[in-house]
């Protein structure tokens, strides 16, 4: 079984596509879910603890916006635990009001650089699109075994 | 340890929420089960969510996805009872993928059948003149 990060964190199909063929699928939400169990943290993940800043800071400087900072220290641990990514391209859905441009374009560079088997791809407009995407990502994920 | 999961079904699907629910029920193990208009949420011991989830997509294999969730079900931190209403966070990004699904959920069934899918996208070619012509006349003649 391999750990595979998805990208967008919170994706929904390619998490249940990874899990399908019996890997790992590294998503935010079980970062979250750390913290949910946290006492004292009022509403994670808007809420942090004093540490949560130290650990985004291993990723981008101090004065890169808090935001990327924050965002990081729930993707950095997820980014190094990672032995492979999906990662879906230019999709509007990871730049909204809770989106952050900066952070995606880091996390994609930190991705590249690992040097770990990366399948970068677009969300499907049509069935023909769709047929290849799953292709594409099972054959992806049955190479990683 | 704990863990949440949803349960969601395609808009293709022809499992309803309310069939994930009872099929969870029968199973006897000890899951909270919340049952919402785009599926379930459950909510129970890690093991117990596990095999509850093969069982479940066993029920509809292309058309019923499952994702992790950070929050148990009615946690006031997200509960809209609690907030006063308004989208849950994380809405949006459901919402966008739902649209989706129906399209994922037949390259899943494809894909089990075995269908070979072609490198390129023959029927996106445009027509040529010639073929457009033809299909004129065939039309109004």
């Amino acid at each position: 079984m391999v750990k595979v990060m998805v990208y967008p964190p919170t994706s929904m199909i390619l998490a249940d596509l990874v899990e399908r063929t019996g890997h790992e699928a590294l998503v935010v939400s079980k970062e979250v879910r750390k913290k949910v169990n946290t006492p004292g943290l009022d509403s994670p993940p808007l809420n942090m603890n004093p540490d949560d800043p130290k650990k985004g800071l291993k990723y981008a400087a101090v004065d890169v916006p808090s935001g990327v900072r924050g965002r990081m220290s729930l993707l950095g641990p997820m980014i190094e635990e990672a032995d492979a990514a999906i990662v879906i391209k230019g999709d509007s859905c990871t730049l909204g009001c809770t989106g952050c441009a900066r952070t995606n374009e880091l996390t994609r560079f930190l991705l590249r650089t690992k040097r770990i088997p990366l399948l970068e791809l677009e969300y499907p407009e049509d069935e023909f699109q769709a047929k290849q995407f799953v292709h594409k990502i099972r054959e992806f994920l049955e190479g990683l075994n | 340890m704990k863990a949440t999961k949803y349960v969601v079904t395609s808009q293709d699907s022809d499992v309803l929420p309310s069939d994930i629910a009872l099929k969870i029920y029968e199973l006897g193990r000890e899951i909270n089960v919340k049952e919402t208009c785009f599926g379930v949420i459950i909510d129970g011991e890690e093991e117990d969510i596990e095999a509850t989830v093969k069982e479940v997509r066993a029920m509809d294999p292309s058309n019923i996805f499952i994702k992790d969730r950070g929050f148990p079900p009615g946690d006031p931190r997200r509960c809209r009872g609690h907030r006063g209403g308004g989208a849950r966070p994380g809405f949006y990004m459901m919402q966008h993928e739902s649209e989706i699904l129906p399209l994922i959920s037949r390259g899943l069934a494809s894909e089990a059948e075995g269908e070979e899918v072609p490198s390129s996208i023959g029927a996106k070619k445009r027509p040529s003149l010639e073929e457009l012509e033809e299909m004129i006349e065939e039309e109004f003649s």
